[in-house]
Parts: C-alpha cells; sequence; structure tokens
C-alpha cells in the first residue's frame, strides 16, 4: 500500500488512526536509485554507440583489428578519384573542402558578426528588429537540404555560378550565418554594460565603443561559435549535393567558378557503392573528415580557455 | 577653448537644468527640476531610493539616451546651450562632461591604455611623449600616480577596489572635461578608500565641477559646497525640494521634508 | 549666449563615417530575411510551375510516386509516409533516453558529472550526418540481420535507429536547460515537504518545465523529419507507401538527393518536383518548429 493511499483513505475514515509517518521511505528512494541507474544507461549508451562508430570505422579504414587492408595510406590522400578502388584517393575532395570551407568563412564571419552587433548594439526595439529575429530563429531550424534547393535556384540559376565552389561557399554560408549569429550575440551581450556606458562616457562613439570595448572582450566567445558553426558546415553533404557538387572530380578546381566536390560528398558516393573496398575507402575518408572535426573543435576549446581567464 | 572661458566669465554656472523632466515611456521619473550649478564648487544631489537624482545626473550627459525609452523635457544648458537642442551631438557633450560610476569599471586594458582611451578615441593627434605626459597629469590628478607609475602596463583589473575607482577618475580627467558627474561613486569602496576619493573631490574642485549622487548623508555634508534634495512625488516622479549651500541644507532646512530626511526620520 | 561647438560634430569624417557603419551593419541583419524571402520564393516559385503540370489532386491523392519513370506517378504520400515512419523510430529511441538523461543531469547528477557528461554527449550531435548513415548501412543493419533474417539491406528501422542516437543529445540537452531553469524555490518548497529526489524531480520540476521538455523533443522531430544522409544511405530509393520497417523506403529527403544526384535539366518536370517535394518539407518542418517556439515562449512566459 503507497503512503498516498494510507493517508487519504484513513484520514477520512479515523482520524486519530492515521499513520503520520513518511510512508515507504525505502521504495521512495529506490525510484531515485533507478531513475540514477537508467540515466547513466542513457549516457553511457549514446557515448557507447560512438565509441563503437569509432572503432568500427578504425578498422574498416585501416585493418587495425581484423588483420584487413590498410586504406589510410599517402596514396589516399595523394590520388585522385579512380574507378579502381586500389588507386582511388582523396585528394579533390580534401583539397574541395578545405577551398569551399574557407570561402565559406570569408563570407560568413563578418556578415553574421556584423549582425549579431546590430542587434545586440544598435537595433531598436521595432518592427523591423522583431522581424529579423523571428527570421534567425525560424532559419537555424530550417532543414540544410532546404538551402540547397535555395542555392540551386538562386546561386547556380539566378545568378548563374554554376555548380561551382562559389556557390557551394555562398550556400553554406547561408546556412551557418544563423548560427554565427546567435553564438556571437551572446558573447556580445555578455560584457558588462558598465564597461559601454564609460566607454560612452569619454565621448566614444557607438561603433568606437563596439570595436574598441565591446568586441575586445567578447571576441573570444565569437570565434568559439564561428568555429563550431564552420565546423557543421564542414559536415554538410545534403545542400552540396543538391546544388549539384559532383561526385567525381579528378582534378583540383583551379578557380572559384570550377566544378568541385567535398570529403563528405566523397564519403557519400564511396558508401554507395556495392563494394567492400570502396567501403573502406569511405572509412578512411570518414577518418580524415573526423580529425578534422576534432582539430577544429579542439581549436575553439583552446581559444575559449584563452579568452575566458580575463573577466 | 580660451574664447569660450572668456565669454563665459560673467555666467557662474556650469550647467543649468531648467524646468526638466524625464520620462520612460510614458512613465514621468523626474519633473520639473529647475537647478544651477555653480563652476568649481562641489553640488551633491542626495535623496532616498528611487528620487531620480541618478536619474538627473545621467540627463546632464546625455547617457541617458542609451536607454531607447528614456526622454528629457526643458532645457539643460551647458555654457548657455540646451545640450538636448537638435543637432546637438551627445558624444560631443559627454567629451566635455565627464562621468564615474558606480562601480569601478576600468576596461580590461593596461593601466595607461585606460587612461590613453579618451584621447585616443576623441582623435587626438599626441605624439608618444604627449600622450605619456597626458596620462601622468590624469593620474597625478587622481592622485594614484605614485601608486601605479611603476606598473603602468598591468591589467586595470589588477588595482584594488579604491585604486579602480581613481583609475576611473584619471581616465575621466584625461579627456579635458570641464565638468565631472559621479554617480555613487564611493558605495562599493571602503571607508579609507571612500576618505581618498573624498579628499580628491576638494582637489579636484580648483579646475573642475562637480556633482555627486550620493547616499551618503555624511559625506554630502562633510564633502560638498552645494546639496540639493530630491524626493518622489505622490505620482512617483521624483522631484526637486530644496536646494541650497550644505551648510544650511544640513543646519537650517527651510522644507519640512528635507530636515526629516536629514535627521533620519525615511528614506 | 556663449560660443560654443556642441552642434559641430568633432569630426564631420567620423560622423558619416559611423552612419556608413551603421547601415552597413543592417543590411547584415537584413539578409536573413532575405534568405528567409528567397527559400519561400524560390520554393514557391518552382512548386506553383510543378503543379501548372500535376493537379494538387492527384499530388495529394495518388498513393504512387513515380516521376522518373515511363509511368509518371505523382502522389506525395509513400515519400511522407516514409518520413514519418523514420521519425518515428528515431523518436522511440531519442525521447525516453534523452528525456531520462535530461532528468539525471539536471536533478540528480553533480555539478562535476553535468559538467563532463553534457559537452561529450554534444559530440554525438556534432558528427556528420554521412558518418551516421556510413554507420547505419555497414554496420547496424548487418547486425540486425543476425536477428531479424527478413531484413533488407536498405530499411527505414536501422536508419531511424541511428537517427535517434543522433537526436539524443538534442533531446537531452534542451531539456536539460528547461529543467534547470525552473526555479530553485520549487525544489526547495517540494524538498521541504519531504518529498525525495525522484518525487521532486518527476512531479514537480518535469510538470514545471513540460512546455519546454516539448518544444525539445517537438524540435527533435523537426530535425528528424528534415535529416538527409542517413536515410538516403541507408534507408533505400523505393518510393513506397509502407510502414514495415524493414524494407527499403523513400523519404522527401531521399527523393531530393536522388534527382540531384541524375541530371536534371533545369526547367524539366523532375526538376520542378524538386521543389514540390522540397516545399511539403518546408511546411512540415515549419509548422513544427513555429509549434516548438511557441511552447518555449509558453515556457518563458511563467519563469522570467
Amino acid at each position: 500500500m503507497s503512503a498516498q493511499e494510507q493517508l487519504g483513505v484513513k484520514a477520512q475514515t479515523v482520524e486519530t488512526s492515521v499513520d503520520r509517518g513518511s510512508g515507504n521511505l525505502k521504495w521512495r528512494h529506490f525510484k531515485g536509485k533507478i531513475l540514477t541507474v537508467l540515466g547513466w544507461f542513457s549516457i553511457i549508451f549514446g557515448l557507447g554507440m560512438l565509441l563503437v562508430l569509432i572503432l568500427d570505422v578504425v578498422n574498416k579504414a585501416t585493418g587495425i583489428f581484423s588483420g584487413g587492408t590498410n586504406w589510410l595510406t599517402w596514396e589516399f590522400f595523394n590520388n585522385f578519384d579512380s574507378r579502381f578502388p586500389a588507386r582511388a584517393g582523396a585528394k579533390a575532395a580534401i583539397y574541395g573542402t578545405l577551398y569551399t570551407i574557407t570561402l565559406t568563412i570569408f563570407f560568413a564571419f563578418p556578415l553574421g558578426v556584423a549582425a549579431a552587433i546590430y542587434l545586440e548594439e544598435y537595433a531598436k526595439d521595432n518592427w523591423f528588429t522583431r522581424l529579423v529575429e523571428i527570421n534567425i530563429s525560424n532559419l537555424a531550424a530550417v532543414p540544410s537540404i532546404i538551402y540547397g534547393l535555395l542555392g540551386l535556384q538562386v546561386f547556380v540559376r539566378w545568378f548563374a555560378f554554376g555548380r561551382s565552389i562559389l556557390a557551394g561557399a555562398l550556400t553554406l554560408a547561408l546556412l551557418v550565418v544563423p548560427i554565427i549569429i546567435v553564438a556571437s550575440r551572446e558573447s556580445i551581450r555578455a560584457v558588462p554594460s558598465s564597461l559601454r556606458q564609460a566607454s560612452y562616457a569619454l565621448g566614444a562613439t557607438r561603433w568606437q565603443t563596439v570595436w574598441h570595448v565591446v568586441l575586445p572582450q567578447s571576441i573570444g566567445g565569437i570565434l568559439t561559435g564561428s568555429i563550431l558553426a564552420v565546423s557543421r558546415a564542414i559536415g554538410e553533404t545534403a545542400p552540396l549535393i543538391t546544388i549539384g557538387a559532383l561526385t567525381f572530380v579528378p582534378f583540383l578546381p583551379r578557380n572559384l567558378f570550377d566544378v568541385f566536390t567535398v570529403l563528405p560528398i566523397q564519403i557519400f558516393n564511396w558508401t554507395s557503392r556495392p563494394n567492400d573496398d570502396f567501403r573502406a575507402l569511405a572509412a578512411a575518408g570518414i577518418l580524415v573528415l573526423l580529425a578534422i572535426l576534432l582539430t577544429i573543435n579542439a581549436l575553439a576549446i583552446y581559444l575559449r580557455n584563452r579568452y575566458q581567464k580575463r573577466y | 577653448m580660451t574664447i569660450i572661458h572668456e565669454m563665459d566669465r560673467s555666467n557662474p554656472n556650469a550647467i543649468e537644468a531648467r524646468n526638466m523632466s524625464v520620462y520612460y515611456g510614458s512613465f514621468r521619473a523626474v519633473k520639473n527640476v529647475n537647478l544651477a550649478i555653480e563652476k568649481n564648487r562641489i553640488t551633491a544631489l542626495i535623496g532616498p531610493s528611487g528620487c531620480g537624482k541618478s536619474t538627473v545626473l545621467r540627463s546632464f550627459n546625455r547617457m541617458n539616451d542609451l536607454v531607447a525609452s528614456a526622454r528629457v523635457e526643458g532645457e539643460i544648458l551647458f555654457h548657455g546651450e540646451n545640450i538636448y537642442a537638435p543637432g546637438v551631438d551627445p558624444v560631443n557633450v559627454r567629451r566635455r562632461i565627464g562621468m564615474v560610476f558606480q562601480k569601478p569599471n576600468p576596461f580590461p586594458k593596461s593601466i595607461y591604455e585606460n587612461v590613453a582611451y579618451g584621447p585616443r578615441i576623441n582623435g587626438w593627434k599626441l605624439s608618444k611623449s604627449q600622450m605619456d605626459e597626458l596620462v601622468e597629469r590624469s593620474l597625478r590628478g587622481a592622485a594614484l600616480w605614485d601608486e601605479v607609475k611603476d606598473k603602468l602596463n598591468q591589467n586595470g583589473l589588477s588595482l584594488s577596489g579604491g585604486q579602480q575607482q581613481r583609475l576611473c577618475i584619471a581616465r575621466a580627467l584625461a579627456v579635458e572635461p570641464e565638468v565631472i558627474l559621479m554617480d555613487e561613486p564611493c558605495s562599493a569602496l571602503d571607508p579609507i578608500s571612500t576618505l581618498k576619493i573624498e579628499e580628491l573631490m576638494f582637489e579636484l574642485r580648483q579646475n573642475y565641477t562637480i556633482i555627486i549622487v550620493t547616499h551618503n548623508m555624511q559625506q554630502a555634508s562633510r564633502a560638498s559646497d552645494y546639496t540639493a534634495f530630491f524626493l518622489m512625488d505622490s505620482d512617483r516622479a521624483g522631484q526637486l525640494i530644496e536646494y541650497g549651500p550644505t551648510s544650511q541644507i544640513f543646519q537650517n532646512p527651510k522644507d519640512e521634508r528635507t530636515e526629516q530626511y536629514i535627521s533620519g526620520r525615511f528614506g | 549666449m556663449a560660443v560654443t561647438d556642441l552642434r559641430k560634430p568633432i569630426n564631420p569624417v567620423r560622423a558619416i563615417g559611423e552612419r556608413i557603419i551603421q547601415i552597413a551593419l543592417l543590411l547584415a541583419a537584413a539578409v536573413s530575411i532575405f534568405t528567409t524571402a528567397g527559400i519561400v520564393f524560390s520554393l514557391i516559385f518552382e512548386t506553383i510551375a510543378f503543379f501548372s503540370e500535376v493537379s494538387i489532386i492527384e499530388f495529394l491523392t495518388d498513393t504512387e510516386w513515380t516521376p522518373l519513370f515511363a509511368n509518371q506517378r505523382f502522389g506525395i504520400w509513400p515519400l511522407v509516409s516514409a518520413t514519418v515512419l523514420t521519425s518515428a523510430i528515431a523518436m522511440v529511441v531519442a525521447v525516453p533516453l534523452g528525456l531520462i538523461a535530461a532528468i539525471f543531469l539536471s536533478e540528480f547528477a553533480n555539478d562535476r558529472v553535468r559538467r563532463t557528461v553534457k559537452p561529450l554527449l554534444e559530440i554525438l550531435a556534432g558528427i556528420p550526418t554521412v558518418v551516421y548513415g556510413y554507420f547505419a548501412l555497414t554496420f547496424l543493419t548487418p547486425l540486425l540481420r543476425n536477428f531479424i533474417p527478413t531484413l533488407s539491406i536498405f530499411n527505414s528501422l536501422s536508419a531511424g535507429l541511428i537517427m535517434g542516437v543522433m537526436l539524443i543529445p538534442i533531446v537531452a540537452s534542451l531539456s536539460e536547460d528547461a529543467l534547470s531553469a525552473v526555479p530553485n524555490s520549487l525544489r526547495e518548497a517540494a524538498y521541504g515537504l519531504g518529498s525525495t529526489r525522484f518525487e521532486v524531480a518527476v512531479h514537480v520540476i518535469l510538470p514545471a518545465a513540460i512546455s519546454g521538455v516539448i518544444a525539445s523533443i517537438v524540435l527533435a522531430f523537426s530535425r528528424a523529419v528534415g535529416e538527409t544522409m542517413i536515410v538516403a544511405i541507408a534507408a533505400g530509393q523505393n518510393p513506397r507507401l509502407t510502414f514495415d520497417p524493414t524494407v527499403p523506403v523513400m523519404t522527401m529527403t531521399s527523393y531530393i538527393v536522388q534527382v540531384s544526384l541524375g541530371d536534371t535539366p533545369y526547367g524539366s518536370l523532375s526538376y520542378h518536383t524538386l521543389y514540390a517535394v522540397g516545399f511539403t518539407l518546408f511546411l512540415f518542418t515549419f509548422v513544427l518548429n513555429i509549434f516548438s517556439y511557441w511552447m518555449v515562449r509558453k515556457f518563458r512566459e511563467v519563469y522570467d
């Protein structure tokens, strides 16, 4: 019989004989223990999957546990794609990723930070500001493949950039700008307003205050958030497939208007070939991709710690 | 500057508020204040919390402009010119009417850069040696030079609270303002640091006009020449109750409410 | 009247510069409006072109989707059913695990555990989806075939399960935010009445944070609906109206990928189908996002 039943039932009948104890305390605490165990299980399950995934990919790429072929060789980095697994490499994809991402940062970072500065330091509370804010929060939740359809229509067709690196980078830039804006705003908002007031009281203009006081204080958070946004762009596949990034590119892009491929698309391409060797190549590609992401995230953590010490 | 001083010599007032009201949205925070601040004097604004004394202070250098909903009616004259007149650049006003805040707020930069910030952003073209000199003069003016002269490159935040506040005063002095507004500058400081700031205010009086908001009535009575007493009216708008020489306000107040406040009966 | 220069900008060049900077920043902020407008217009534009060739009735009532075959049929339901099926499987994994993890982290774990585990879980959300797709196809499906011999190589079960793993941190992290945003006074009140930790968490804090928790679940579902690479790789390319998780299906996103991989001439009917499907997908996620946005606001109104 539960505590509630005891209290509820007996209280109505014989007031004096009510058990005014704490019910079955053992059971009540035990439920908490069960939840703790389930909580740990959920976390370990998630992280365990991550571990299995990584070990599986490492094994398929290098054959380190099962004694298979090692595909993560120098040729893998230095060869273009090929119809023959033994000769296929990810050179075009790796370079393509580096070029595309550099260009994406070039477009997205200034745009995102500028919009964040506007919203935090300049914007008045009016319909325009509210419209911008609603748009940003909605855009952050639009599926990435929709951005691909936007890029296909606007950059590839209307601007006639074709299926080029430029069109790809612009598409990815639009995708990550909302993320950069959100992270930058948070970081700018964390700057104590007393510093702004001190600057204004000395006769500083709005922009001088932003440039000399607000940005130096918030740049750590802005960089961290932007780097994480960019790492999202590095892993994106769907929007680039949609704008028509090619799956077979046996050369390096020579200019902004050249066709291109990126690492995730190369991985996708190799995965969809029903051939174990190609799938092993895909695993090798995944390892390279994960290594790039790990490096970038480590950089973000380093920057955050470095800039966090001041205040 | 010299021309202004020549022509202004006849005018004994540094700042004059005429029938000033301040609104936040539709709420009137301060109403119908008439107040003439004499040059080279320390004027204290006192009153219970919420009486609008800080709001009045912040209207004197248009810091209230930073609050989107704030609006000032009436006139505030500085050298005979209304600082709220159309076409007046608040940046220009703030350069000449400096401010020190409640909590010390040095920039997370070196002591030197904190002081040099104002001249730099105002585009003063100073040579390295001129800037060094200005920084030293400002720090001396704020009675901080001897304590920091060997560590000018250290972060301003490494100083003690009282030192930080004097650094903020030095920072304000560096842009050579005529008036310095102080918004409860000692409320975050210990008694010894407070005393130092008060001594400093007496020094600064020779060259500057000082307006200080304070919660501390002893401070107002010992460290100011004039005192203005504010009180919240029944409609919650702050208004000026009484204004006069400090000795008169504290020893012989004309208004009953002033007497009640200074004798500690409310607030 | 004294001569002062309050009206004169200290430096006219600087005053103009300030103005230019402000306008430039405003334009940067306006890009978000242009992006939304671009998305909506390009989708609507091509969708209208699509419906000038295919009747909306056929689109909404036909049960077959074969635009790339000789016998063209344009019923959206096979794509919608596959999208809902894979997303539902994902939610079966993500909601219980994510929610329990959230309650545990918010109400049971100490600060150190919370600070360590949260970023670790976030890693799951940071793995590129193409990697999850690969894992579902080459690891999970062969593994599951040991237990379900009839499981096809491409199936919604593996894709959905892996997608669920990917979504655990979204549910966990956002729900945890909602739970820990419940004011401590409520916790103290419940403990003060002699509640156990479990009772505080489940009977007091969870109901108080419920709209934030629901918002996180809806957001995760919206993410699942829009997820592309996992289903494109592991769930198959066979549009069929079924809720059997063991057979190949085709989601809305998989269809867009399939058409994009082929050589689709601009302005052709198959080009227009991209946008008709894209528009349907956009509407789905838009409604879900608005709903979750609304739930979060409702939650904030109570506790801010």
